[in-house]
């Protein structure tokens, strides 16, 4: 079933009251979410590029407006890279690898050993926001955790047509 | 329908014992070639009992279901061990006569798969001929070589006949408390192979005309410590596994048996159905791609084991790239995984798949229809020779959960960016605990009877954040749906140890904007225990549980332990004594009250047998679940009333959340709305300060790769996952960029690798025919 905007800014909020939750848990998912979703999204940004695709509380997949190209984009407006990038290579990088700076998050014992398994944190340039946190063993490669298929999600997924897409230049 | 009963072709050949005449291999092979084929279970390209008349085809499911549900829930009262009586690790699962599972009870799920693994076993090696299948029969199995997940979940097997032919079979397993290992507790430690891995058995006719055989009973009593639970936990899982098939009974006579052996096959082509809708429903076409860890502390004094070449520190790794395609089908490929290794932390391939069902009952196929449907509506590729495809047979399974679950939470991370980007914000789970510590040991106990114990407090870890609140706190363990932490008065009764404190553990759950679940701590004081041991067990370097979308991990595991207390004076003289939880392990309380006491307070969070006496202490510390989003955009009263209920500790609402604050006269903590907003706005300028751009912060790691400089431990890591996986190790040099003739291998480090070169797979013994379950 279909849910009400007003619902879907609640759930977007943390404020989702529990018998609706229930319902979203419980009974087969509305395909309509994604458009009332992204909807709700779009009037909240300070931008009015369009939403592709959320990637994270403050991180998506725009259309930038004039010229048609994806890019990945913090919430702030500061656009990391061309969409089909790991926007983590464009990131400004924070590492945790000394038990000083383990102790600043953890409990001393209750912190990871920094020898075994490192933090890297992955700011936006512009604004700050953590974007997302890594804790692999140090040589890790930077993950490049998602790359979705979004031409496949529109046309087959969702029976919508794909936004236009100009290629970067 | 092509699973009629095939009579009609069989004339002349030797009658075999499944309905319609075929042996259980004709009839198995036969499913199998059409399902490859047409990519249907068993070619049904059409249900045609569910479409010709789903008021039965639901009757029968709703009828079976609700049996087994109701056989697990009666039969687990007979047991005497609280960890399936109180914690109910135990469940029953019906299959079809090819040995592939229609409808599971609640409880420990994953053993859908691993008792159908015992079953396809005897089909391909022909136990029909020898030693022969029969109405009445019980079968016993705990093999790990050939799926299960360890030793101490002992299978019960009893073939389901219907006028004098085999229309399917049901399977009940428990977790017994003690398999008879080096070490006493389920999943203890201290051994390195399978010969010390406690009492294995394949598949054994324990029984027929319902009776179990003498010899079984007086042999298998003395392989395990614990006698009692072993003989109550055999006759829960008969009981339970008659009961279905009583059940079965009633239903044919009520509903014939065509429209049973209908129904036993096309639940699970709706199974596998079902699942690809959901994915369709659930999730975004992509390739997603995630990694895990956890450590294996081998190095260390405590850490005492028979061989040499396994006291090493190593690292057990697992990436993961899920493919899910438009068509709502996808592909789970594990290349790059650590090898199996000399501990007990390795895993029979149909563990690691079956367990992942136990996950995604939870998030993507969240139905009672929970069979093997799943399992054939997904590819699998789990290289051969890693932790989880072992190639050899000397390998131990005794505690795989310690990699099972640090290597799926990950999972989680990639089905929750799927669901974050549809807007179902809530299924969006950041991933599960490692389920530890567990308190294991055993000696003499309050009974002056030889004992065993596996407290399973943790099966009430913390949960990890949603997108849209906090994790639970101790509340859940991710391979038992149903967790829960058991009563102390119960953990008393069934352990010498008392209960000095039971708290939740502070900052365990990682921060964000939804933090983690918090775990909860025990305090135990050993009491009227004789010649007693105890060891712990859990991630300790490594947190395996990441956060999500700038949510950090939980927290990461330590120990405490202390002997020559003094207690019995302190108490004898009314003096403070350690009571509740350990706080802030950074400014500990307890040490200072034991005067002279030799305490174990590090990071070695997994050790071997250690000799406790009466007035030790053991801390018993649960994990908590990884965060999601940048804790900074945390409401700022959820951090005052997190550090009011004791999930976070004070220092950490300014480091952290950037939140500041302070103690009223009522001795509660209120935010200070100026000061935080004022807080926060600096944090980000001083991330933005103290941070690099990404990539001249990869100059200088490949600077360090070069130099080969890290521990042995992640060198051995990255070594032994570049000879199992080609791809890995191409990835790993592209994205360095490294030269063409950049290598590290085992030899180089300087530490033993025996099994790296020379393995020999339970397949090669004579006679034996596996059973592959996946892509190796």
């Amino acid at each position: 079933m279909a849910y009400t905007r007003s619902k879907i800014a609640d759930l977007i909020d943390g404020k989702i009251d529990a018998d609706t939750l229930h319902q979203m848990l419980s009974t087969p998912k509305d395909p309509e979410r994604f458009a009332t979703y992204v909807e709700v999204l779009q009037e909240r940004v300070p931008w009015d590029d369009k939403i592709i695709l959320p990637l994270g509380p403050k991180l998506y997949i725009v259309q930038l407006k004039a010229s048609k190209q994806w890019k990945v984009r913090c919430e702030c407006g500061h656009d990391f890279c061309d969409w089909r990038e790991n926007w983590k290579l464009h990131a400004r990088i924070h590492l945790r690898d000394t038990p000083e700076t383990m102790e600043e998050i953890y409990p001393r014992l209750m912190a990871p050993t920094s020898s075994w398994q490192v933090l890297r944190e992955y700011y936006c340039p512009e604004c700050g926001t953590l974007h997302d946190v890594e804790a692999p063993t140090p040589w890790y490669p930077v993950i490049r955790d998602f790359e979705p298929d979004i031409d496949a999600f529109y046309r087959e997924t969702l029976g919508i047509p794909v936004p236009e897409r100009a290629e970067a230049a | 329908m092509n699973v009629n009963v095939n009579s009609g072709t069989l004339k002349g050949s030797t009658r075999g014992v499944v309905r319609g005449g075929e042996t259980l291999k004709q009839h198995r092979d036969r499913l199998m070639e059409a399902t490859k084929r047409t990519k249907h279970y068993a070619g049904l390209d059409r249900l045609e009992l569910r479409d010709s008349n789903p008021i039965l085809y639901n009757k029968l499911f709703s009828r079976l279901r609700a049996g087994i549900v109701d056989a697990r829930e009666t039969a687990k009262k007979i047991a005497a061990s609280p960890i399936v009586e109180q914690e109910g690790e135990l469940c029953f699962t019906l299959y079809n006569a090819a040995g592939d599972a229609i409808l599971t009870s609640t409880g420990i799920i994953i053993h859908v798969g691993t008792i159908g693994a015992a079953i396809k076993y005897m089909i391909e090696n022909d136990w029909e001929s020898n030693p022969g299948v029969r109405d009445r029969d019980i079968f016993c199995n705990n093999d790990s070589l050939l799926g299960n997940v360890h030793p101490c979940d002992v299978h019960t097997i009893v073939p389901i006949f219907h006028a004098g032919e085999l229309v399917g079979w049901v399977g009940g397993v428990t977790h017994v408390i003690d398999t008879g290992a080096v070490g006493p507790g389920s999943m203890c430690t201290g051994q390195i192979q399978r010969f010390g891995d406690g009492y294995s058995i394949t598949c054994r006719k324990v029984g027929q005309d319902d009776t179990l055989f003498r010899d079984w009973l007086h042999e298998s009593q003395r392989m395990v410590r614990t006698t009692r639970f072993w003989m109550l936990d055999e006759r829960t899982r008969i009981a339970g596994c008659h009961m279905i098939r009583k059940l079965v009974a009633e239903v044919i006579a009520e509903e014939g048996i065509e429209a049973y052996w209908k129904f036993a096959y096309e639940a699970i082509e709706h199974g596998r159905i079902g699942l690809q809708n959901r994915i369709k429903a659930m999730t975004i076409p992509g390739v997603y791609r995630q990694v895990g860890f956890v450590d294996v502390p081998y190095a260390h004094e405590d850490v005492r084991v028979p061989s040499d070449f396994a006291k090493v520190d190593t690292i057990m790794h697992t990436p993961s790239e899920m493919t899910i395609r438009a068509d709502g089908t996808w592909r789970l490929d594990f290349e790059g995984s650590s090898r199996w290794g000399w501990h007990t932390y390795n895993a029979h391939a149909v563990s690691f798949t079956s367990g992942i069902w136990v996950m995604m009952t939870q998030t993507l196929i969240p139905s009672e229809m929970i069979n093997d449907g799943a399992a054939y509506g997904t590819e699998f590729r789990l290289p051969k020779g890693t932790w989880m495809n072992p190639d050899d047979r000397r390998v131990a399974f005794a505690y795989s959960w310690h990699f099972l679950v640090s290597s799926w939470t990950a999972l989680w991370r990639g089905l929750s960016r799927s669901y974050f980007g549809r807007g179902y914000l809530e299924e969006v789970n950041a991933g599960n605990a490692n389920t530890s510590n567990w308190l294991q040991g055993g000696g003499f106990n309050q009974y002056d009877e030889i004992h065993a114990v596996n407290s399973f407090e943790c099966a009430a870890n913390g949960v990890g954040a949603g997108a849209i609140a906090d994790g639970l706190s101790h509340a859940a363990a991710i391979w038992n749906p149903e967790g829960d932490m058991g009563d102390m008065e119960i953990w008393e009764l069934a352990e010498p140890l008392i209960y000095l404190g039971r708290q939740i553990k502070a900052s365990s759950g990682g921060a964000g904007k939804y933090r983690g679940g918090c775990g909860f701590e025990s305090l135990r004081l050993v009491w009227n225990a004789k010649d007693w041991t105890m060891f712990f067990m859990g991630n300790g370097h490594i947190s395996s549980d990441w956060g999500l979308m700038g949510g950090y991990p939980a927290a990461s595991g330590y120990r405490f332990a202390a002997h020559e207390t003094g207690l019995k004076q302190l108490i004898a003289d009314g003096k403070p004594l350690p009571f509740g939880g350990d706080t802030d392990p950074e400014n500990p309380i307890w040490d200072g009250l034991l005067e002279g006491a030799r305490i174990k307070r590090d990071k070695q969070a997994i050790t071997t047998e250690e000799m406790f006496a009466d007035y030790d202490l053991y801390l018993n510390y649960m994990r908590g679940g990884p965060g999601f989003g940048d804790p900074i955009d945390r409401e700022p009263q959820s951090v005052a009333d997190d550090i009011n209920g004791g999930y976070l500790l004070e220092r950490f609402a300014a480091q952290v959340y950037g939140v500041v604050g302070s103690r009223g006269a009522d001795g509660l903590w209120s935010v200070d709305s100026a000061a935080t907003l004022e807080r926060r706005k600096a944090i980000r300028g001083e991330r933005i300060a103290k941070s690099v751009p990404t990539r001249d912060w990869m100059k200088g790691e490949r600077e360090k790769i070069l130099a080969k400089e890290a521990g042995d431990h992640v060198k051995q890591m990255f070594a032994a996952s570049f000879k199992l996986g080609p791809r890995f190790l191409a990835e790993f040099k592209a994205f360095w960029d490294l030269p063409d003739d950049w290598t590290l291998s085992e030899d180089e480090i300087g530490i033993p690798h025996y099994g790296s070169t020379y393995a020999m797979d339970i397949s090669e013994l004579p006679d034996v025919k596996v059973v592959q379950f996946v892509e190796e």
